[in-house]
This record gives C-alpha cells, structure tokens and sequence, in this order.
C-alpha cells in the first residue's frame, strides 16, 4: 500500500486546527488515531459485554425463557465476534497507534494516512457486521463459523454473509496497521535506540505485527472459499461434491491460534511496562522476554491443530500437536517467572494499574494451566466444546488479555489526556471486576467437567448445571457493575481527573520524557538515546520536559507536519460499501448489488489514487 | 546489529561503504539471467512429454528442484535479494518457510503425504 | 528535514534507523504476508487434488460413467508453456525499467544504450507482456468452460479458477501500478530518485512471477 507517485517537493509548514469533528475525521496523528481506537473499541466492549450479560440472564435458570435459541446463537457469535475483533484487537491496536512511535523516539508512524485509513477501516468493518442486529440477521454461526456448517445449505440467511465479508473488511484494517508498524518499529528508532533496547511493549507490538500478516492471509483464503461458495456456487465445502469438512477447520485454527497470541501478547507488553515502573526495578530478564516472546509467536504457527483433536487426526498429528503445545508452555511460564521476579525485592506500589497487571499473572497462570490441560489429546477429549473450555479462554482473555489492556488504561490514561484516572473509583472497578471475573468463569470448570456443553441455550433442572450457572450470572452482573465504575471513571476524568504532569508514575521510557498530552510533533529534539531505562539511567540526550515550560507549536519549531486528509476515510467508506454490495446478491437485487459493487470498487480505486498522488504535508 | 548502532544512523552512504548493500547487477546479468530462466522452463516442459521419465520416481522431485531453482533465482537476482540489505532476506525467507512448512504440514494431514510404517 | 517519516515520502535518502525506505521496507513484509496467501490457495488446490468427483480433471480422462461423455484432460501445457514465457521475460523487462531508472542520469552514447536506458520502453514492455499473459489466461478460461469447468464444476474447477484467478487478479493490479509509473514517466520522467517507486512495483511484479513458477509446475506439471 505504499505510495506509488513520488510526491512534488516540500510544500509549506501548515498547522492542522486541531479541534472539532473535521479534525478528528480527517486526523493522521498516530495519538488521535490511537485515542479513536480506544474510545470506539470501548464502546464495541460495551456491546459486546451486553451480549454476555443477556447470555449469562439466559443461562441464569434451567430452561431460560430471556431469548429464542436463535437469538442466542446470534448473541454468542456476536460476543466472540465482537470481543475478539471489535474490542481486544483493536484496543491493542489503540496503544500500539498511541505507545509505539512515542517509545521509539518517531514523530509519528511510517505511514501517517495508512494509519487512518486502518482507524476508518476497522470502524467501518464494526459497524457493518454490527448492522446485521438491525435486520436480526446476526452472524450466528459461532466465532469460529465452521463449514459446512456455514454453507448456503446449512444457513441460507443473511447471517453468514454479514460475518464473512466483515471480517473480510476487518481483515484489511488489521494488515494495512501491521504493515505500517513493521515499517515503523524498524526503520523510525531514535539514534541509539537499538533493538535490544526497545521498551517491552515495542517489542511485543512487533511480533504480534508478524502474526497478523502471516496469519491473517489464510482466514482471508478461508473466508473467500466460504464467499465463493455462498454467493458464486463453488464448492470448496460441499461434501457432496468430494470436499473435505476438516479444510475450514485447518484453515481456520492456522489463522485461529496465532490470533490467540495476537490477543494476548500487547497485554503481556503493557504488564512489563507496569510492573517495573511499580516495583521501581528493570524488568527481570529483559532478554530472556524479547526471546520468549519470538518463541511464543513462532511455535504459535504450530499448534493449530490442537483445536481440532476430536476430530481424530490420528495418533501422530495428535502427538506433534500435543506435543508443540505443551511445548509453548515453556516460554509463557519463563513469562510469568520474570514478572514474578521483576516484583521481587521491588518497591511496589499497588496502584489500580499495578493491580491490574498482577491480576494478570495471577489470572492469565491459571488459564495457561487449563490450557496445558487440553494440549493432552485424552484430557481434551473429555473438555472439548464443554463449559471447561469457555472457562479457560476466558481466563486467558478476560484475565489476560483485558486485565492487561486495563492495567495499561490507567497506567497510560495521564499520558493521553494529561489527567490522572481516580483511584477511589479505579478500585472499585478493579475488585468487582476481580471478584466478578472469577466468580463468572471458575463455576465454568465444574459445568464443563460436569458435562455442560457450549453453545447450548438451555439445560434442564436435573442436570446438575443449575448451581454453577447461578453462580456464573451473579458474577456476570457484578462485572457489569464493575464496568459502570470504569466507563464513569473514564468519562470523568477526562475533565476532572487531578492533573498529571509529564511522568506522574515516575516511569523510566522516553514517552514520559515529554508533556502529557504530548504535543502534535512528540519530540521537539529526537532523543539520543543509551539505555533501555533512559529517564531512569539520566544517559544519552534525552531532555526531560519541564512542567510549566512553553509548549512550543510545529511551526515555531519548524517541524513539518501531514497534512490532515480525509482521502483514507473516503478509501476505506467505498472499500466497504463495495463489501455491502454482495449483500444484494443473496436478496437477487442485482442492480443494486451492481451499483454498491461497481460504484465501490470505482470509489475506493478513485480515492486511493487520490490519496497517493496527493503530498503527504 | 551493526546497522542498529547510532552512528549508522546519522548518514545513510556508510550503509554503502561498509558493503550492506551492494550495487546492483548489470544489463549483461539480467540478460545471462533471462536465458537460464528460458533454459530451465524449456527443461521443465521437455521432460513433461518424456513418458518413461514420468512414470519414474524422480519426475515430481526433478520438477520441483527445478522450479525451486527458477523461483530462487528470480528472488535474488531480478528481487536484487542477493545484493540488497539482509533485513529483507529475513522479511522474506521467515514467512516462506513458515509458509511452506505449513503446505507440507497440511498435505501431511490430508493424507497427501502418508508417512509409511513398512 | 525534522520528521523522517514525512521526509522519506520526498527524499529517498533522508536518515532512517536502517537507512534503507520505508516503502521497500513495507513493500517486503507486504511479500512476506502473500507468501501465505498463496500457500493457502496452492495448498487448497493440492488438498482437493484427485477429490472432485466428476470431470473434467486436469491430467486424467474421465469417461463414463463418471462423466457423461468422456472428458480429454484439461489442461493445456504447451500454451501454458508459452505464457509462463511471457510471464517470465515480463520480470527481465521489469528489471531493465528499473535499471533504466536507476541510470537515467547517465549519458547514453550508443543506440544499445539508448534502448536498454528506455524506462518509458521497458515500463511499457512490462505491462504490454502482463497484459499478454492475462490475454492467455482469457483464453485459457474461456476454453475452460466451453469444455465443460466452471468455477462450479467440481472441486478441481472451484480451486483451479480460485488459484489462478487470484494470480490473475495480482497481475492485473501489477499491470495498472506500471501503466501508473509509466504514465508519470511520460508526464514528468522518472529519474534516479524515484527509483524506489520502480523499485516497489518491481518487487510486487517478480513476486507475482515466482508465484507463478510455483503454479506451473505444482497445477500443470505435476501429475
């Protein structure tokens, strides 16, 4: 996606006005472009955690009356749906917009509008699969959406196409971001900022960019067999026809486990930025972090399988993948040793972050040994597609990946808005939402090992469900509760949060160095910089804002700035309103199909070449 | 990682002198490249119409040594990868393997590629 | 020049960490990520090899009762042959254009000198065989279905079209990117500076070729 036409040369220094809804709409500042993502990925977790609370209010009682089997299927595929692709990723996405290009020393990202064009795409793509609720067409075929199962034969509804060609729109988001930050993380580090003395964060943000475009390119295959066979008739999952049930499912789970760790390495990178600073000690093993890491992505490509053992793959896939996943083990426990020990002997000071990142390890540890459980093919046997299973994603998403993603809300919040979140109300979230997480989810291990199935929306009073479920919903409420504690706190703080100064936590790396909110251009003299903990360290030329000092603008500093542009919005607009245009296939409005096709593809075309002919400031 | 260190950092031409990247090859080379290319893809197609030697064990390996040979030398001649800097050799051969080892892997678990006890 | 991610977008040679540009940069990892878009489809194809049940199939006749009527095997070598020539000399006249650029600032003496210092020729040369190569794929399709595949034939026609179709689609996208470049070469010519723009769409370019050597011998050859 890179620029095609050299550009005509250096033009004027102009300042971007830099309120209103014009300048949000047409921002290509990585800051405001991660704070999109945030507010709208909060927004997505809202729905999303609706979805599961009207799911714990079915699962409440036996024989639940709240929805149609339906509806509930609707509910649990928009859940995964939304949580994984509409709320985790993309709040990941928001600190690596907002954390990466500050942690390395850069102005900004490679490519500012790439940049936006991503925001536009994944706002676009949500609310696209989100539309579906309007014509009660929602996906419902799991998040996963095994074929043939599907198929025009088995889901002739809407549903399906929703959901294909959304996560089709998503899909796009993802890798045009991931491009960018390769491009970013490689080729804009300060002087001195070698590799081995990125922030941790960094460090994770870049893997996860090589699972996304490694991974991402085989659900996009999978998804277009699954198109091709809805809306052109191939018949790439019709058994009829000699195809094998288990493609989808290869095809799915090589995108599907990499995501896993798409999901939860950014958390696990926020949690090593939150815990030295708290304990005021380096992070343990900084290499031996960097290192885990590359091998938990690596060997991420492959484990898939493990997803698939009751499918019976006969005893060596079984063991290779058995064996590969118990293998991952290793450096996610080398993981959890070195934050142990970051602590130890540290002066930690539990603030709401500190907290939040703890309950990571603590929570995330259990997950990961139900996780070891299921990499035995018996014990998975016995666990798969059981209550068992939902309770250790949970732990490893709820209680990694969000625990992780709050930790670094409140630990980032005063550099964003330049105000500290309360801590009163930030301990209230964080208990109810400890208390309410576990109470939700561990009953889940016994209904599982009970035999309570997923996916169903009904069991019955003798089956021994009741008790655990019960269990399970209050929980479920209090999380609810402990999220109203966390929207007011965010919401509040904004304007009346107390004010945070440059380094409020007294936190080592470059992105504290400079004012909070930092301004448009970030540094207004690229650091030099020789250490891993460079505000800790006092080496190398890195100037330390002084609160109260001017803040000068880009254009006293002369600092060219991008232009803002609303070209990627209108890219990303025609990109999915040529999406939409499938949609008509399936009602037999050709005209319309054709209009929304032709008419989007002919937009994104004309706006892309708009885009990349056009100076970039 | 010498590129890494700060000092390369401040001019670009050192990444030159120090021989990271190397000048691209001549007219004549993308010439003499073209015809082995030629010569090979002739080769491919010959032994294609050679009905013993496809019926024999060695016609499939034959092909794709062949092709792999084609494909390699196109990467780092025409894609300049044997010249230019090793970060892109690392941005390109990390994913081809994994890709690859992932064909193989499937074709394993469809039974393409049994592995045989006896 | 303060802001190098603004810079580069100007100035090939303005400081990075690596000193290399950011668009090569992203250019290869773009690569990298289609290397497993193509291995899905290539291994898709492999997978559903020999599984359709009912022809035509690619290497094999199919008669009765299996088919209707008996169904010569499909595909066509020797024209196929012939296009993979054309694809591959495409990537020598790509190389050329971008030498071209590269040494636009030399002075060329000799009519030889003078040719292979054409970006405009080369440029052109390179979307002109594209476009041949997609008028055999044309063909080779429409040939396709007159005898009986379509895209919902049978597996083997739901995986071939699906596979070729998505080279086909690359190459058409690499043809419009250098009518692009060449259009900006007639506007404004290209010189050694904008070398890396050529150096880009190059790079796409020979991938979309490897990738094709990969098909050849994997769809057509192997049987």
């Amino acid at each position: 996606m890179a620029t095609t036409a050299a550009a005509p040369p250096y033009v004027a220094t102009r300042e971007a006005s830099n309120t209103g809804l014009w300048s949000w709409i047409t921002t290509v500042d990585h800051k405001r472009i991660g704070a999109l993502y945030l507010v709208t990925a909060l927004i997505f977790f809202l729905i999303g955690g609706i979805e599961a609370e009207i799911i714990r209010l079915q699962l409440m009682q036996p024989n639940g009356t709240v929805v149609s089997a339906y509806t509930y299927n609707e509910l649990f595929t928009m859940h995964g749906t939304t949580m994984i692709f509409l709320a985790v990723m993309p709040l990941s996405a928001a600190f690596f917009n907002f954390l990466v290009p500050l942690q390395i020393g850069a102005r900004d990202v490679a490519f500012p509008r790439l940049n936006a064009f991503s925001y536009w795409v994944f706002l676009f793509g949500g609310l696209f699969i989100n539309a579906s609720w309007l014509l009660h067409a929602a996906p419902d075929g799991g998040w996963f959406g095994y074929a043939p199962l599907t198929t025009m034969q088995f889901n002739p509804g809407l549903n399906i196409d929703f959901w294909v060609l959304g996560i089709q729109i998503l899909g796009v988001s993802s890798l045009a971001a991931a491009f960018n930050f390769i491009t970013t993380i490689i080729n804009m580090r300060a002087p001195g900022m070698q590799l081995m003395r990125m922030p941790m964060f960094t460090w994770m943000a870049f893997i996860v960019q090589f699972l996304l475009i490694l991974a991402f390119p085989v659900i996009t295959i999978a998804l277009v067999f699954l198109q091709f066979d809805r809306f052109f008739g191939t018949q790439f999952y019709e058994l009829a026809a000699g195809a094998d049930p288990l493609l989808w499912q290869h095809l799915f789970w090589i995108f599907g486990h990499p995501e896993v760790y798409i999901l939860i390495l950014p958390a696990f990178g926020l949690v090593s930025e939150v815990l030295p600073t708290f304990s005021g000690k380096p992070l343990f093993g900084y290499p031996v972090m960097v290192y885990s890491g590359m091998l938990i992505a690596f060997l991420g490509f492959g484990v898939w399988a493990h997803h698939m053992f009751a499918v019976g793959m006969g005893p060596i896939a079984d063991s290779v993948f058995g064996v590969t996943t118990l293998l991952i083990g290793i450096p996610t426990g080398v993981k959890i040793f070195n934050w142990i020990f970051t602590m130890w002997g540290g002066n930690v000071r539990f603030t709401v972050a500190a907290k939040f990142a703890i309950a990571l390890i603590a929570l995330f540890t259990i997950g990961g040994i139900s996780g070891v459980m299921h990499a035995s093919p018996p014990a998975d046997l016995q666990q798969t597609d059981s209550y068992f299973v939902v309770a250790h994603f949970h732990y490893v998403l709820f209680g990694g990946s969000m625990m992780g993603i709050f930790a670094g809300i409140y630990y980032y919040y005063p550099k964003i808005t330049g105000r500290l979140m309360s801590e009163k109300l930030g301990n209230w979230h964080f208990w109810l939402t400890f208390i309410g997480m576990n109470l939700t989810f561990f009953p889940m291990h016994f209904s599982g090992l009970a035999g309570m199935p997923r996916r169903i929306y009904r069991y019955d009073a003798g089956q021994g469900f009741t008790t655990y479920n019960e269990i399970s919903s209050w929980g479920a409420y209090i999380l609810a509760v402990a999220t109203l504690f966390f929207v007011w706190n965010f919401v509040r703080s904004r304007k009346r949060g107390a004010v945070a100064g440059h380094n409020p936590w007294n936190a080592p790396s470059l992105e504290w160095s400079i004012p909070s909110p930092p301004p448009d251009y970030n540094y207004a003299v690229i650091p030099t910089v020789s250490s891993r903990y460079p505000l800790w360290d006092h080496k190398g030329a890195v100037v330390e804002f002084h609160e109260g000092e001017p803040i000068k603008t880009a254009r006293e500093l002369g600092i060219p700035m991008p232009f803002p542009t609303i070209k990627p919005l209108f890219t990303a607009l025609f990109m999915t309103l040529m999406f939409t245009g499938l949609l008509f296939i399936h009602k037999n409005n050709w005209p319309m199909a054709y209009t929304f096709m032709f008419g989007g593809a002919a937009g994104m075309v004309a706006s892309l070449y708009s885009w990349l002919l056009s100076p970039l400031e | 990682m010498a590129h890494d260190s700060a000092a390369d950092h401040v001019t670009h031409s050192d990444h030159v002198a120090m021989g990271e990247v190397k000048e691209h090859p001549t007219w004549s080379t993308y010439w003499k490249v073209a015809v082995i290319l030629t010569l090979i893809t002739a080769c491919e197609v010959w032994i294609y119409y050679i009905p013993s030697f496809v019926a024999g064990h060695l016609f499939v390996p034959t092909l794709l040594i062949l092709s792999a040979a084609k494909f390699a030398i196109v990467v780092m001649f025409y894609m300049h990868l044997r010249y230019d800097h090793k970060l892109f050799r690392a941005l390109f051969t990390g994913p081809l393997i994994i890709a690859m080892v992932t064909i193989v892997a499937l074709l394993f678990l469809f039974g393409h590629l049994a592995i045989h006890a006896t | 020049m303060a802001n190098p991610a603004a810079a580069i977008e100007h100035h090939g040679h303005t400081p990075t960490t690596t000193g290399l540009d950011h668009r090569k940069v992203a250019i290869w990892a773009f690569i990298g990520s289609e290397c497993m878009l193509f291995a899905s489809l290539i291994s898709t194809y492999l997978i559903y090899k020999g599984r359709s049940v009912t022809g035509p199939f690619p290497h094999e006749v199919c008669s009765p009762p299996v088919c209707d009527h008996v169904m010569k095997p499909i595909l066509n070598i020797p024209v196929t042959s012939v296009s993979t020539f054309v694809l591959l000399m495409s990537s020598l006249a790509m190389v050329l254009a971008l030498a071209a650029v590269e040494n636009a600032d030399k002075p060329k003496h000799s009519l030889s000198e003078k040719i292979l210092g054409s970006s405009k020729l080369w440029l052109f040369m390179t979307a002109l065989l594209g476009t041949t190569f997609l008028g055999f794929q044309a063909f080779e399709f429409t040939s396709f279905v007159h005898e009986g595949l379509t895209i919902r034939t049978n597996l083997f026609g739901s995986s071939f079209f699906t596979l070729t179709g998505f080279h086909g689609a690359h190459v058409t996208a690499g043809v419009l990117w250098l009518v692009t470049l060449l259009a900006i070469d007639i506007r404004r010519g290209l010189k050694p500076k904008d070398a890396v723009i050529v150096d880009i769409a190059a790079l796409y370019w020979h991938f979309v070729d490897v990738v094709w050597i990969a098909i050849f011998t994997l769809v057509y050859l192997i049987h």
